[in-house]
């Protein structure tokens, strides 16, 4: 809005310039006194709606006639013109509102052909907007934009809707529905009505009742008691919107007090509805964040709750994995999903290699001292962050995500879900089952259980410590690259990654219970879960601030987490 | 009525800064003859029922011995006593006016309730001489401690001790260099030098030779009388060397009590311990 | 004194060293001229002053965890806290020589339009509320804390994941411009210290000489603690905390007392840093700070005072040194000082120090 009063305000400047050529003030003024002539008539006529409806029973004139009109900069010629380009029928009307729409259409200052523009490096790449032939590129000063403002935006986005309700795709002609849900009156509800009549989807059946319902509810508001009932079962904002302004409308409460009781009836219906589903998605956020964090703790519940070893690098291990994926993505740019998938089992190698060296290289010596293990993993940490910074680069780098992580699942207006969160969850779902049949079925597992419990003993039975110790960690460490991958959907992939989640991670598998892989399940979901909903009222900083001195006082009320070990095995 | 009790029991004034305050326990009374009331004690870990409707009693003076399979309930008889463990039900009374269940485990070391643990744990880092000054009864509090200094008769009590124990010329050395023995008796020496009332000695002659096994059980019977001594063991020809009175536990209540010899013809005990 | 120097030849040595530099820096700072080959740069004079102080944190590190068994991975909060009680000390003292002028508020406060002092920050105009607050604030929260920790009995590496976690929580909450703490900026831009010029060559000595006598002070006062029969009780909670318990001693008091004062000693050296480097920023409580601290005390050895002042020294100085010759080398040094000297060095080297003149 004001960047387009600024672009009008500095062109009457220049007009004002007597440097500029004289033929281009003549046109510029000419077109200028005639906008203010228009003007004054339009607002002699006694609305909008007369005049649209007169224009469209006129013979509609070809795109090519109409298209130079809107070098106008009268808006609300721009919306006349906008509407004879809807009611033209052409296929390229479309493309043209949206281009109008999204500031990408615009004309060339010396031969005012008008284009469609694209950024690219230095200015603008240009497409004729009637041919579609190349227009080679321009810098920016030689391009002018049509300019819109808000009204104009709106107008050009009901237009848009009206022009694809008639669209093959159910998807396109739902979304053109609710676009007109807050505008749509006089033609728009005609042309609702007969595509109610053919609409196959009941989907889409009941939302063109919904937009027909309420411009009744809008126009002639004291005879639409049954649609503001009707209406309390719908989500859309605009059904808020509209029941709201009935609600607080003074002169109805006088005429027709049934009318306003009802919607704030429905009101109260839908604002229960709305809490109920803004709850279930911060509960969904909340979820989301718990299987970052489980994903995160759950290779250390491995390695510091079965084995004990405190793993300061652990956080360098998750890093290595982002590094991973960043990389296989680097050496197959075309194939960003193939590089994604096969990440997984490429970051869960790199990271159990890592996490092996580590184990023998270090914490083999330490066995039976927590503090000095603690001490020298975090020195593997630092190395490991340097070693990054060096190999790569101190900045931050960027995964890119594929196509079928990006996008939204829509369950109503109020609640979507975006699907790279739904797969996390997904994924921390199926990597925590893998890892609990792994520990608590397989043999590996039973000789991993068997000496976290009593090493002597488990040797005594034959089986060999020292290897089990270091397969272990390497599962752990595996793991971890494994969330690796999973962050690096989520956030920018930097040296700096691992420490952020260190912390947190042993909180989750502290607070769950050391040693009990359902306590770190249950904990990072909790905790997840926990910060979302404080979040709201109390920002992300404090959220995180308030869970952390949580923990720190639960953890000094049960020093042995939500699910303790009891008996003699808690005290060893 | 019981949770005002607990209430009040929570809000006295004395356990808010007992570091400011050294509380003065009431003397414990005997006049009954009676040291330890165990009644209805029961534990359990994780739904295994560790202690089953425990009674027990000690007299004053007496030497015990604690005997029973593994799992039988002995060591977490004494982690009750001392405090380490709290059981789900029942009461331990030490003598007749002091509730143990309500004392934590250096106020019921303060009482006179001194415990030797199964392994030998004794301050490696100390020399035998600091292990001992460490053990002495007395004003425990920071600042008392943080200006204590050794008076004449604290001197001679410890040299008393390490004569008892045959320390004396190992006083300087770091307990960490001792033998296993020395060190049993070195941790026998730290309950002693508090004066305790009672002795609970878990296992000690677990790894011992023939020869220290003699010199333990002489140190304990000439303990008897004068303190009551609790022995958990396992060797029963040491437990016939020193004890005239036995208690046999089994699955976490007593099974059977009496000499040794008593213990010996009883068929229950037959059965499920010695297994014949 | 003598008497409690009299089995300690490490801590003979270092005082002696103490006293000799803190007579001979000042000399060659202020009364001989720049061109001799003995003269000490005003920046030296700083430098040496922080390292001092950082070796008054290593003695408080040193004391819980080399003579506790408590390993706290966030010192670095109470010191810091020490650091920012200073540095609200030396805000006020600003004045209205702020960038805008406003003789009551401080700059940053001024840019967040607040319109007077927060509750918190009033007395600090005055250096002795100041210097209590340096000793009560680190004080109180270790007091808290240790009180919650001990009693619940959280030792060993929990103890050390719960103070990480403190100081991180800490230093998010400091970045919080609301907490009325300057945010990510800090305080800085300091003027003067109870009204001489805090850039002022004689300022920076006086400041130095302070940082001396702090340290050989504390240096006394924890070895008389150690010495005493506390240190010995001390050292015995570190190697089997339960057999204390069942001597009668509470543990809980013994390390709540030992933590307290360590902490405080913490703020002090805090307080002595902040008008030396002229800034206290959220970084300080960052967890990788404290856990450096950690390293310096691990190198020269626990469990011995003059060792860990003598890592804090030895690892600082490499410090300043790799990270102004080699920058890209520093981490890697010092994730390999960590790796090797707890593999190798497991006592420091003031622990083989020991060690090998008990074996001669």
């Amino acid at each position: 809005m004001t960047e387009s009063l600024d672009t009008y305000k500095s062109q009457r400047l220049k007009e004002e310039n007597p440097s500029n050529s004289i033929r281009a003030m003549n046109f510029k003024s000419l077109i200028y006194k005639w906008a203010v002539f228009f003007a004054m008539i339009l607002s002699l006529l006694s609305g909008f709606g007369i005049f649209t409806e007169a224009l469209a029973e006129s013979a509609t004139p070809s795109l090519e006639e109409t298209l130079p009109d809107l070098l106008t900069k009268s808006f609300k010629e721009k919306t006349l013109v906008a509407e004879r380009i809807a009611e033209s029928a052409d296929p390229r009307s479309v493309k043209l509102l949206e281009a109008m729409l999204n500031g990408k259409l615009g004309y060339i200052k010396e031969n005012k052909t008008m284009v469609y523009m694209n950024k690219v490096d230095k200015g603008l790449s240009l497409t004729d907007a009637l041919t579609d032939q190349s227009k080679g590129t321009l810098k920016k000063n030689e391009v002018k934009k049509v300019a819109t403002n808000n009204k104009l935006r709106k107008t050009l986005r009901g237009l848009i809707a009206r022009a694809q309700l008639a669209n093959t795709d159910s998807t396109v002609r739902k979304q053109s529905v609710l676009r007109m849900l807050e505008t749509a009156d006089g033609v728009a509800i005609t042309a609702l009505k007969n595509q109610l009549e053919t609409e196959p989807k009941k989907e889409i059946q009941e939302l063109i009742q919904v937009a027909i319902d309420l411009n009744k509810v809008r126009s002639e508001p004291h005879q639409s008691l049954h649609e503001i009932q009707n209406l309390s079962s719908r989500l859309e904002p605009e059904v808020r919107n509209a029941l709201a302004a009935i609600a607080s409308n003074e002169t109805l409460k006088a005429s027709d007090p049934d009318v306003v009781d009802a919607s704030v009836k429905s009101l109260k219906i839908i604002d229960g509805k709305v809490s109920f589903y803004k709850k279930l998605e911060t509960g969904f956020f909340g979820l989301s964040l718990g299987s970052v964090l489980v994903l995160a703790a759950i290779g250390l519940a491995i390695t510091f709750g079965v084995m004990g070893v405190i793993n300061m690098a652990h956080g360098e291990l998750i890093m290595i994995g982002s590094y991973t994926t960043y990389t296989l993505q680097q050496l197959m740019p075309s194939q960003i999903g193939l590089a994604l998938v096969l990440s997984i089992p490429a970051a869960f190698i790199v990271s159990a290699l890592f996490g092996m060296l580590i184990e023998r290289g270090v914490i083999r010596h330490l066995y039976g001292r927590p503090l000095e293990t603690l001490l020298a993993t975090f020195g593997v940490s630092l190395v490991l962050q340097q070693l990054v910074r060096t190999v790569y680069s101190p900045l931050n780098r960027s995964v890119e995500s594929p196509s079928w992580l990006s996008g939204t699942l829509e369950i109503n207006s109020v609640l979507s879900l975006t699907l790279n969160r739904l797969y996390i969850i997904a994924f921390c779902l199926v990597v925590f089952a893998a890892l609990y049949f792994l520990i608590n079925r397989s043999n590996i597992g039973l000789h991993v259980r068997a000496i976290s419990q009593n090493r002597q003993m488990a040797r005594a039975m034959g089986i060999r410590a020292s290897r089990v110790d270091m397969l272990t960690f390497g599962l752990g460490s595996g793991i971890a690259g494994i969330a690796g991958v999973a962050l690096s959907q989520l956030t920018n992939v930097g040296p700096n990654l691992g420490q952020g989640y260190i912390i947190d991670s042993f909180l989750v598998v502290v607070f769950g219970g050391v040693g009990n892989l359902w306590g770190t399940l249950v904990s990072g979901f909790s905790l997840g879960i926990a910060s979302k909903f404080l979040e709201p009222w109390s920002g992300a900083v404090l959220a995180k601030i308030a869970v952390l001195v949580f923990i720190i006082l639960f953890i000094q009320k049960y020093p042995s987490g939500l699910f303790p070990q009891r008996g003699r095995a808690a005290e060893g | 009525m019981k949770q005002l009790d607990a209430l009040r029991q929570s809000m006295r004034r004395d356990r808010v800064f007992d570091f400011v305050h050294q509380r003065n326990l009431a003397q414990v009374d005997v006049t009954h003859g009676q040291l330890l009331y165990i009644e209805d004690l029961n534990v359990s870990f994780d739904g295994f029922k560790a202690i089953n409707n425990l009674n027990f009693y000690l007299e004053v003076g007496e030497l015990r011995c604690l005997i029973g399979p593994n799992g039988a309930g002995k060591t977490t008889v004494m982690d009750i006593i001392t405090g380490k463990t709290r059981p789900d039900s029942g009461s331990v009374w030490f003598g007749q006016n002091i509730n143990l269940l309500g004392l934590d485990e250096p106020a019921i070391a303060r009482l006179g309730i001194g415990r030797k643990f199964q392994k030998p744990t004794v301050f490696e880092n100390h020399t035998v001489f600091q292990n001992l000054e460490l053990s002495m009864s007395g004003d425990k509090g920071v600042f008392s401690v943080y200006r204590a200094k050794l008076s004449d008769n604290d001197l001679d009590h410890i040299a008393h001790i390490l004569g008892t124990i045959g320390l004396v010329a190992e006083q300087n050395k770091l307990a960490g260099t001792l033998s296993h023995g020395q060190k049993q008796w070195l941790e026998i020496g730290m309950l002693l030098i508090q004066e305790p009332k009672m002795l609970l000695v878990d296992e000690p002659v677990a790894g011992m030779t023939h020869g220290e096994m003699d010199r333990t059980a002489a140190l304990l019977t000439s303990l008897a009388g004068e303190h009551t001594v609790v022995v958990v063991e396992h060797d029963m020809e040491f437990v016939r060397s020193i004890a005239n009175k036995v208690t046999v536990l089994h699955q976490g209540s007593v099974l059977a009590e009496g000499t040794m010899d008593q213990i010996q013809e009883n068929e229950k005990v037959r059965e499920v311990y010695l297994g014949e | 004194m003598l008497k409690l120097l009299k089995n300690d030849l490490g801590g003979r040595v270092f005082l002696t060293i103490l006293v000799l530099t803190t007579v001979f820096v000042p000399v060659a700072n202020l009364l001989l001229p720049p061109d001799n080959p003995l003269y000490v740069s005003s920046y030296t004079v700083t430098l040496i002053g922080k390292y001092l102080c950082y070796a008054i944190l290593a003695l408080s590190l040193d004391l819980v965890w080399g003579y506790l068994g408590i390993m706290s991975l966030g010192h670095g909060a109470f010191f810091a806290l020490g650091g920012y009680a200073m540095g609200m000390y030396l805000m006020r003292q600003i004045g209205d020589r702020g960038v805008y002028g406003n003789a009551e508020l401080p700059d940053f406060m001024v840019f967040l339009n607040w319109d007077s002092l927060p509750w918190f920050w009033s007395g600090f105009d005055q250096l002795w509320f100041a210097l209590l607050m340096v000793v009560l604030i680190p004080g109180l929260l270790a007091f808290v804390f240790g009180l919650l920790a001990f009693r619940s009995r959280v030792t060993g590496v929990y103890f050390s994941i719960i103070t990480q976690a403190l100081t991180y929580a800490l230093m998010l909450a400091f970045f919080r411009n609301e907490m009325g703490f300057g945010g990510n900026n800090g305080l800085t831009d300091f003027k003067d210290i109870l009204g001489f010029n805090i850039q002022a060559a004689e300022t920076r000595v006086a400041l130095f000489t302070a940082s001396a006598v702090v340290l050989a002070a504390a240096y006394l006062a924890c070895r008389s603690i150690v010495s005493s029969r506390l240190g010995v009780l001390s050292m015995a909670v570190r190697d089997a905390e339960s057999r204390v318990r069942f001597l009668g001693y509470n543990v809980t008091n013994v390390k709540l007392a030992v933590f307290v004062f360590s902490a405080m000693l913490a703020g002090v050296a805090g307080a002595l840093y902040v008008p030396q480097v002229g800034i206290i920023n959220p970084s300080e409580f960052s967890p990788l700070k404290s856990i450096e601290l950690v390293i310096w005390v691990a190198v020269g050895g626990r469990g011995t005072l003059y060792g860990a002042i003598l890592g804090a020294l030895a690892v600082s100085y490499s410090k300043t040194w790799l990270t102004g010759a080699f920058p890209e080398v520093w981490l890697f040094a010092l994730g390999a000082l960590f790796i090797l000297v707890t593999i190798y060095l497991p006592k420091g080297v003031s622990g083989s120090i020991e060690t090998l003149r008990k074996r001669r």
